[in-house]
């Protein structure tokens, strides 16, 4: 491609005359340096000059121009003469090349096959798994000692985490139970209506709700919520190196910031789960009531009836290893977050996931547990 | 070399982070009373060595000796009644940043004192004197400028009125004004606590102005090139980086 503002002129004793003319701006784009490299191989030029009394306008593009064409001269052993050039370009093009470049190679992560990464992905996941529990172990024995009334932590941490994760968690706990309490009361209606047997929904939402769901609603909802939370506080306490701070002081992290939290979602969780039951419960007369001619006095006692005992301890039990749970997985993405602001995203993510799959194994074991007590 | 006014001793230290070694073959002394510099180019592992040496990073290899007793080696008890000596700036002053000053200059003093709750107070207000920051007691670390941050950093370093004190870069931020109000607040300090003080820096004004001995790291070599007096480094030591360094890349007259 001809740009009139590139005119090449090569002498028999090998020496390439470059003019540049005109504008050389960003926005009027340049020319192809492949031209001048194309012209030098042809005629075997073994120096390069240039003529710039013509040159108006330069920026960058110019810059990169030429430093393109002088890379070539390296390469090929030729002289570059820089001396028709403007000061201002030849002190740039000489800056852009003092410091060489940089020669250590990065090593490409090879990632290997998908078998490979399967396999990788996996030892990864056990890997974190068997964290979890070292990390279990390392917070029973603070806990122990707060039993023991021994532990050092704030008393002050500790009424405002029970504040956070207690009495401001209930507006979103109350509706979303409500939320499941009505759709599970919608979905089995639906069904029970065949069978002229709607008053059952009230059992279907009360034992569903007392037993199982309020718990785990909760369980999710506070992952989001709390589990997040620690992760993002104490990952930004270790990118700001305040952990550091207190090691340093001889002050365990575990037990000043881990502790804390726990305790107050071993305190909350349960009162929250019990919150949801009631709400879920609520949720389904409204359902019931409303559109589907279930007297609402009838609904309750149906479920003074059916829900049982066992059924609200199970519940609360579930509630209460959830909330450890979550505590545990929070603090630990907290504190095995990197020094960067990313890194504390990572390690929210990892808290809120992390969190979720310990509750789904755990209600599996748990419910196993129950059918083999008979409980 | 083991002399009796030797404070912390670092014999043959290696440092790594897995394979990569950040320094190796280390071996100097910090004597008592000295305001011992550890500097070098950037990169080239000053922070890393002074995690080495309040507890915050394990060698890979060498020892490092407060006195007679091996640091890494002694058990987790011995490790903390050492590190309840040290006194410690961090770059950024690493305050709690959920904490009020007070808070933070307080919970050392709660830690390890038994002094009741006035008492404390009292000594909070004499600390963040000392440091210039009176009457910010109840300001959170975000609602204070970052030279503060520091100076508050520093009052909660001496809360426990420790012998050793570590600095990770305290110039950094700073303004020349600053900075050298930040050097008399360190030599007046180390004066009056008779402590020892250690230095990661790479601020010239600062390293001729205070420092008494100091340490010279490599990036390139991996290794220490250089211990002394930084002055007499200066004057003395021919090598080409160290003289780079000092005289700030002019040319050596």
């Amino acid at each position: 491609m001809n740009d009139d503002r590139v005119k090449l002129h090569s002498s028999n004793e090998g020496k390439l005359l470059v003019s540049l003319q005109g504008d050389w701006l960003l926005e009027t784009g340049r020319p192809e340096p492949q031209s001048v490299c194309d012209k030098i191989t042809a005629d075997k030029c073994h120096i390069i000059s240039f003529d710039t009394n013509q040159l108006e306008n330069w920026d960058s593009c110019i810059l990169t121009y030429l430093l393109a064409i002088k890379d070539y001269t390296q390469t090929l052993g030729i002289t570059f003469d820089p001396n028709g050039l403007p000061d201002g370009i030849r002190e740039l093009v000489d800056l852009a090349r003092a410091v060489p470049p940089h020669k250590q190679d990065k090593e490409k992560e090879d990632r290997g096959s998908l078998l490979v990464r399967i396999g990788d992905d996996t030892l990864a996941l056990f890997k974190s798994a068997h964290q979890l529990f070292a990390f279990v172990g390392e917070a029973s024995f603070p806990l122990a000692r707060f039993i023991l009334r021994k532990s050092k932590f704030r008393a002050s941490d500790l009424g405002l985490f029970l504040q956070e994760t207690g009495a401001y968690a209930v507006p979103i706990v109350s509706l979303i139970s409500f939320l499941v309490g009505v759709i599970l009361a919608f979905v089995g209606i639906m069904q029970l209506e065949l069978f002229g047997a709607q008053v059952y929904v009230a059992d279907l939402v009360g034992i569903a709700m007392v037993r199982v769901m309020g718990a785990v609603m909760t369980g999710i909802i506070m992952a989001g919520r709390t589990g997040a939370a620690f992760a993002a506080q104490i990952g930004t306490m270790q990118v700001n190196e305040e952990i550091d701070a207190l090691q340093t002081l001889a002050i365990s992290p575990v037990e000043f910031l881990v502790l804390p939290r726990l305790i107050s979602l071993i305190l909350m969780m349960p009162l929250l789960t019990l919150f949801a039951d009631l709400m879920g419960i609520v949720g389904g007369a409204v359902i019931a009531s409303g559109f589907y001619d279930v007297n609402a006095i009838v609904y309750f006692n149906r479920v003074i009836e059916a829900v049982g005992l066992n059924d609200l301890f199970v519940g609360l039990f579930m509630g209460f290893v959830f909330g450890i749970l979550i505590a545990l997985c929070g603090c630990l993405r907290g504190l095995q977050c990197g020094r960067d602001a990313s890194a504390v995203g990572d390690a929210t993510t990892s808290a809120v996931v992390t969190s979720i799959v310990a509750i789904i194994i755990a209600t599996a074991l748990i419910i196993i547990m129950c059918a083999a007590l008979g409980i | 070399m083991n002399r009796p006014d030797a404070v912390i001793e670092i014999s043959d230290l290696t440092m790594a982070y897995g394979d990569f070694v950040v320094m190796k073959d280390l071996n100097f002394t910090i004597n008592r009373g000295d305001i011992f510099i550890i500097m070098g180019g950037s990169g080239c592992g000053k922070s890393t060595l002074l995690k080495h040496l309040i507890g915050l990073k394990r060698p890979a290899k060498g020892i490092i000796k407060y006195g007679e007793q091996d640091f890494w080696n002694s058990d987790r008890e011995q490790m903390e009644t050492m590190m309840r000596e040290f006194g410690i700036l961090y770059q950024s002053g690493a305050l709690w940043s959920s904490m009020t000053l007070s808070e933070n200059v307080a919970l050392p003093l709660q830690q390890y004192t038994s002094l009741n709750t006035k008492q404390i107070e009292e000594l909070v207000a004499l600390k963040l004197s000392l440091v210039g920051l009176a009457g910010f007691q109840s300001y959170y670390p975000s609602e204070i400028s970052g030279g503060m941050r520091k100076r508050a950093g520093l009052a909660r370093a001496i809360a426990l009125d420790p012998t050793l004190l570590f600095f990770d870069e305290p110039s950094a931020g700073l303004d020349p004004v600053s900075a050298h109000r930040l050097d008399e607040l360190i030599l007046q300090l180390q004066n009056s606590l008779n402590a020892t003080v250690v230095i990661v820096t790479h601020e010239l004004a600062s390293i001729f102005a205070i420092g008494s001995n100091s340490v010279f790291l490599d990036a390139e070599t991996r290794t220490m090139l250089a211990m002394g007096n930084p002055r007499d480094m200066l004057e003395s030591n021919n090598n080409k980086t160290i003289q780079n360094f000092l005289r700030r890349g002019e040319v050596a007259p």
